[in-house]
């Protein structure tokens, strides 16, 4: 089955929660921005920020403290990699390789374009 | 809160507008209602309010009928509406005169919204003010009622890009469990990052009433590059990035829910989407 569905906004806030933790903007054990915060900054519902944030917990990547507020796990960027790194080698692999067999590009000529 | 059953109107003698309306709603919302030009959009919230009659069936506001217009009723409900009426006053007479029907007015938020839509330095009458500008007070104030039940009938009309930018993050910022939200709007594009519940009003019946998560996973936004073969489609639109579909959600995969599209499948497929959400 091939699926390229238009990403949701709730996904695209959870990839920029990745890219903060993994550019070290967000740091391990600080408090992530309030769902207020990010929804007033991205003009979105706050219950969109709430299903990110869920989400994000449910990979463990932040820890809710209730009352407080959401915060970076120690080992949030580790797990972003291992989940990143499982997306792009199931989802964009497969693209780049179908698009490499419709241009004729052979694997050499990558090879040496990595080195 | 409101809620409308089997509602029948209609303006002229034999020509009824709804022919039995149900609308419910779920608190924390920010229902988005859709519908074509001469829909009965304005209608629908006016009877809402209690501005106007159902010929059969009920409106109800707060557990009452709404035509009674009680001060319970009318404290816990805002209805900004699009062409909007201001007196000949300044701003803070406006708010002296006005704010005290409100129990939970807010005179911290009314300054707030105003600066953000800078207007706090606005000193002649309201009435002489731009159609925008009116827009920001009104919208400044309604929302510093903080009633359960804001409506708002194509809030963003006459707004100028900056201030669309702001009315987006007010809203943001309001939005919470408590408050219910619902704005009529042809818009879409302005709101469609806000509004996380639809409702669509076509030939006199409120064709889909649902939560946005349950309007995705029952229906896949996609683009791809040929039609889809498997499962129900309702709507596709070809444009050079590719094919749009609204599809049956067979897998139950998350997409975005674009509101152009689901307006255009829902009035193409009126009996299907009636049944699909139940």
């Amino acid at each position: 089955m091939d699926f390229k569905s238009t990403q949701t906004i709730y996904r695209q806030i959870e990839h920029w929660v990745y890219e903060q933790i993994l550019s070290g903007a967000w740091q391990p054990g600080e408090r992530a921005k309030s769902v207020r915060e990010l929804a007033v900054a991205f003009e979105v519902n706050p219950n969109t920020v709430m299903r990110s944030y869920e989400h994000l917990q449910n990979q463990e990547i932040i820890t809710n403290k209730r009352g407080i507020g959401f915060f970076i796990n120690e080992d949030a960027a580790d797990k972003i990699r291992a989940l990143r790194k499982k997306e792009f080698l199931e989802e964009e692999v497969p693209e780049f390789l179908k698009n490499m067999k419709l241009l004729g590009i052979t694997m050499e000529e990558v090879v040496a374009m990595a080195k | 809160m409101i809620q409308l059953d089997n509602v029948q109107f209609g303006y002229a003698k034999n020509q009824l507008l709804f022919n039995g309306v149900t609308w419910h709603f779920e608190q924390g919302h920010f229902y988005g209602l859709l519908g074509r030009n001469g829909a009965g959009k304005t209608t629908l919230l006016k009877i809402m309010t209690g501005l106007l009659f159902p010929q059969n069936g009920e409106a109800k506001l707060e557990g009452m009928p709404s035509y009674k217009r009680t001060t319970k009723q009318l404290q816990n409900v805002y209805f900004l509406q699009e062409e909007i009426y201001v007196p000949h006053l300044k701003i803070k007479e406006f708010e002296d005169a006005y704010a005290p029907f409100y129990p939970d007015f807010s005179h911290e938020q009314f300054s707030e919204y105003l600066r953000e839509f800078e207007m706090d330095n606005m000193l002649g009458f309201i009435d002489k003010f731009s159609h925008g500008q009116k827009k920001k007070v009104m919208i400044a104030f309604a929302l510093a009622t903080n009633v359960p039940l804001l409506i708002m009938d194509e809030p963003t009309n006459g707004l100028d890009i900056p201030s669309k930018s702001t009315f987006r993050k007010i809203m943001a910022s309001y939005a919470d469990e408590q408050k219910t939200v619902l704005i009529s709007t042809h818009q879409v594009r302005d709101l469609h990052s806000l509004i996380d519940a639809v409702s669509i009003i076509d030939n006199g019946r409120m064709i889909l009433n649902a939560p946005a998560d349950v309007i995705t996973d029952k229906l896949l936004f996609d683009i791809d590059n040929e039609k889809a073969q498997d499962g129900k489609v309702f709507y596709t639109e070809e444009t050079p990035r590719g094919i749009y579909q609204v599809k049956e959600n067979l897998n139950h995969v998350d997409s975005a829910l674009d509101l152009e599209l689901l307006f255009n499948a829902a009035v193409q497929n009126k009996k299907e989407f009636t049944e699909l959400f139940q």
